[in-house]
């Protein structure tokens, strides 16, 4: 064959190729359309979670939020005459397979919204994703600030970073009426930085002194260093907005340092395994959360209970978060009157005085959650509610 | 390109690969330009042909030339973080001075930070190469885990990279032509390379330094070229998607994702492109496929990889040689076709 024929016959086989998997598509999205929408006997409403993976625990716990209230309405008739079909999709905890799952649940189960992810990063993938398709996305607990600057379609339920910071600082000051304050942050944690700072705004613009300010990195194991600088500042409390391993560690480290003052952080200690670290150390020490299973309101008591029966083990923070996210959602959808994604967005972002079970969540202006924060206490390696503070 | 003086009859033998360059830029062309598909199967055919660059850009180096990279994802994040600092920090510049935001501005403003990003991580490549591609075997692997490593702390710790919150990468400009041209360029250049009287010195790197040191050929040379030209095109791969995904964490770029490449490879069969392609291509599918059995889908996707190595474990297509059909097969020299070094 002559190099000329071959060319030929390549451009012959690359136009049938072409022509063959125009065929594909157009078979394949016709398929696409028959099953999804709004139009049918059910709503399709789609989850992505990190169900498996590096960051598991948190996304079955939210997972697991989410089934008790789709199967709670639906058990109940479902909203607006229709049973709710929550389609969920696990993205591993890795990078990358979120947008692919968000972008299978809009184009091809055609969902009229979105819930996801508890893992900040996750949803600042698929945000974008949802907010181009034009589908309202609420995010559980994703805390970093930038989630919903993503656009107008993109709501969460938690409180932010900053507003953590804020809270503890009031809780200092008006409930342990303490006014010399020392700060230790981890540096290599945004979450870290960006409580401390919010702290020590607050506090010293109400009249608190910070006498000392430490920094350790995550991953770090002996802090006697910046604990020893911190006893001869002589403070009354500490300000450690870190994560539970580090922060268990801290307490213990403290109190053989003859350090008596209480340590005081934010969500990041809500583990079991702060108390498996810290152990009687962390006793009487204070942390802001966004739920307590000790809260006596009936909707949280019933919640409990619920979560109990259905899945044999205490709801933590981010199963309360799950429940939220879900419960606004249907909530939006009844007031809607309609599963039209559109509408869906704007009755999420006219949320009022929504009772759930983390707050009473009103959805302002940057479409974030303003609600109160739970303060707890440790006391006998459990965590017992102490207040709520309001925003 | 790196076949710089091929003999004569090289050059005719070259033919068919290069027709095949230029129909698989143009079906991707066409399929961009004509065919609308679904955005969820463009994400999964934009995923195929990046995992395509980044499978047969370290078969050059694992399967070639026979050295044990683990360090694949770290060069990806290198071009990955370069060509977002350029678009993101650049980018503004760029429009400004070349007059607005257009379809060649962008497209120029790409291919611009595309390059960046492969030069880097070629660079990068280089000096992880020249003093590690001396150690052998599991020296090098555990030296090239160490180096992956190594870049995914550094960007965690950048701060103008965004550290450990990520990177939002400014413009979404990856699409299947931009891909499938790179696939193709990727497959062919690797495919070329190794077939020409030059290349087969990384064969011999790989069936027998002692041998290869022997009659002269300078293995050290062989592999640090295989390493910076596989470390170039996993930049580029980083590239793009960079600007598919346009949400940048040093999380997924760790050792699991060096990991997954090295799977493609293996079970592709090593040193055996089409092989390493088909390799790529099911094994992005298949956890596709298999998203409606839920939590058991990676179980299953395990069980599939334990089955097809126990009862393939040259890989897929390993021992496999292809040959072009009789009817296309051109004459040839006996030093190439007669006796393989």
């Amino acid at each position: 064959m002559s190099p000329c024929s071959s060319i030929a016959g390549s451009l012959t086989l690359v136009r049938q190729l072409g022509a063959l998997s125009l065929g594909a598509v157009l078979l394949l999205s016709a398929c696409g359309k028959g099953g999804g929408g709004a139009s049918g006997d059910s709503i399709p409403v789609g989850e992505y979670a990190c169900l498996t993976g590096l960051t598991a625990s948190f996304g079955t716990a939210s997972h697991n939020g989410v089934t008790l209230v789709m199967e709670k309405a639906n058990a109940s008739g479902g909203v607006l005459g229709k049973k709710i079909r929550l389609i969920t999709e696990d993205d591993q905890s890795k990078p990358g397979e979120a947008a692919t799952a968000a972008r299978k649940l809009i184009s091809r189960d055609q969902v009229v919204a979105l819930l996801g992810e508890i893992a900040s990063s996750r949803s600042l993938e698929a945000g974008p994703i949802a907010q181009q398709s034009k589908i309202p996305m609420i995010s559980p607990g994703s805390t970093n600030l930038k989630v919903t600057q993503i656009g107008d379609y993109i709501f969460r339920v938690c409180f932010i970073d900053p507003f953590q910071g804020e809270v503890m600082a009031k809780f200092s000051l008006n409930s342990l009426h303490k006014t010399k304050v020392a700060v230790l942050t981890d540096v290599r944690q945004d979450y870290s930085v960006g409580l401390a700072a919010a702290y020590k705004d607050y506090f010293t613009k109400h009249g608190g002194t910070v006498v000392a300010e430490q920094s350790y990195s995550s991953g770090d194991q002996d802090f006697k260093a910046q604990l020893t600088s911190i006893k001869g500042a002589n403070p009354e409390a500490i300000f450690v907005p870190g994560y539970y391993n580090e922060v268990g560690l801290i307490a213990r480290q403290s109190r053989e340092l003859g350090i008596t003052v209480p340590l005081m952080g934010g969500d990041g200690w809500d583990s079991p395994t702060l108390t498996q670290i810290g152990g009687p150390a962390i006793d009487g020490d204070y942390f802001a959360n966004h739920f307590s299973t000790d809260d006596t309101s009936p909707i949280v008591q019933g919640f409990v209970k619920d979560y109990r029966a259905h899945f044999q083990k205490d709801p933590d923070g981010m199963a309360a978060l799950g429940y939220d996210a879900a419960g606004v959602l249907l909530d939006a959808m009844k007031r809607a009157g309609s599963a039209d994604p559109q509408k869906l967005r704007d009755a999420i972002a006219a949320t009022k005085k929504y009772e759930g079970v983390t707050g009473t969540i009103t959805i302002n202006e940057q479409r974030n959650a303003t609600k109160s924060a739970k303060v707890l206490t440790i006391k006998d390696g459990k965590f017992h509610y102490v207040e709520t503070i309001a925003p | 390109m790196s076949l710089s003086s091929p003999p004569a009859d090289r050059q005719k033998g070259s033919a068919y690969p290069k027709l095949w360059l230029i129909a698989a830029i143009i079906a991707s062309l066409l399929v961009s330009q004509f065919v609308h598909l679904n955005p969820y199967f463009s994400i999964v055919v934009i995923n195929i042909g990046i995992n395509i660059i980044l499978a047969v850009s370290l078969n050059l180096v694992n399967g070639y030339t026979g050295q044990f990279s683990l360090g694949h994802a770290g060069f990806m994040a290198i071009g990955a973080y370069s060509a977002a600092a350029v678009t993101s920090f650049g980018g503004a510049r760029w429009f400004d001075s070349l007059g607005g935001v257009n379809n060649a501005t962008t497209t120029s403003l790409f291919i611009v930070a595309l390059t960046i990003g492969g030069l880097a991580a070629a660079l990068a490549g280089l000096i992880v190469g020249v003093p590690s591609l001396r150690l052998k075997g599991d020296y090098l692997a555990i030296a090239t885990l160490g180096f992956g490593e190594i870049i995914r702390v550094i960007i965690q710790n950048t701060e103008t990279m965004g550290g450990s919150r990520g990177f939002s990468v400014s413009g979404i400009y990856t699409t299947i032509f931009w891909t499938y041209t790179v696939a193709a360029i990727t497959v062919y250049v690797v495919v070329n390379l190794v077939n020409s009287a030059y290349g087969r010195g990384f064969l011999t790197v790989r069936d027998d330094e002692i041998a290869a040191e022997a009659i002269g050929v300078n293995t050290t040379k062989y592999k640090v070229v295989a390493f910076v030209l596989a470390s170039f095109f996993a930049g580029i791969a980083g590239g793009l998607y960079a600007h598919f995904i346009g949400y940048l964490t040093p999380e997924g770029f760790g050792f699991m994702k060096s990991i997954e490449i090295i799977v493609m490879v293996i079970l592709g069969g090593m040193g055996n492109t089409v092989g390493v392609i088909f390799a790529a291509v099911l094994l992005t599918i298949l956890p596709e496929v298999l998203r409606p059995v839920q939590e058991y889908r990676m179980v299953i996707y395990s069980l599939m990889l334990i089955i097809l190595m126990l009862t393939r474990p040259q890989g897929l297509f390993g021992g496999i040689t292809w040959r072009r059909p009789a009817w296309l097969r051109k004459k040839r020299t006996p030093v190439e076709d007669g006796n393989p070094a």
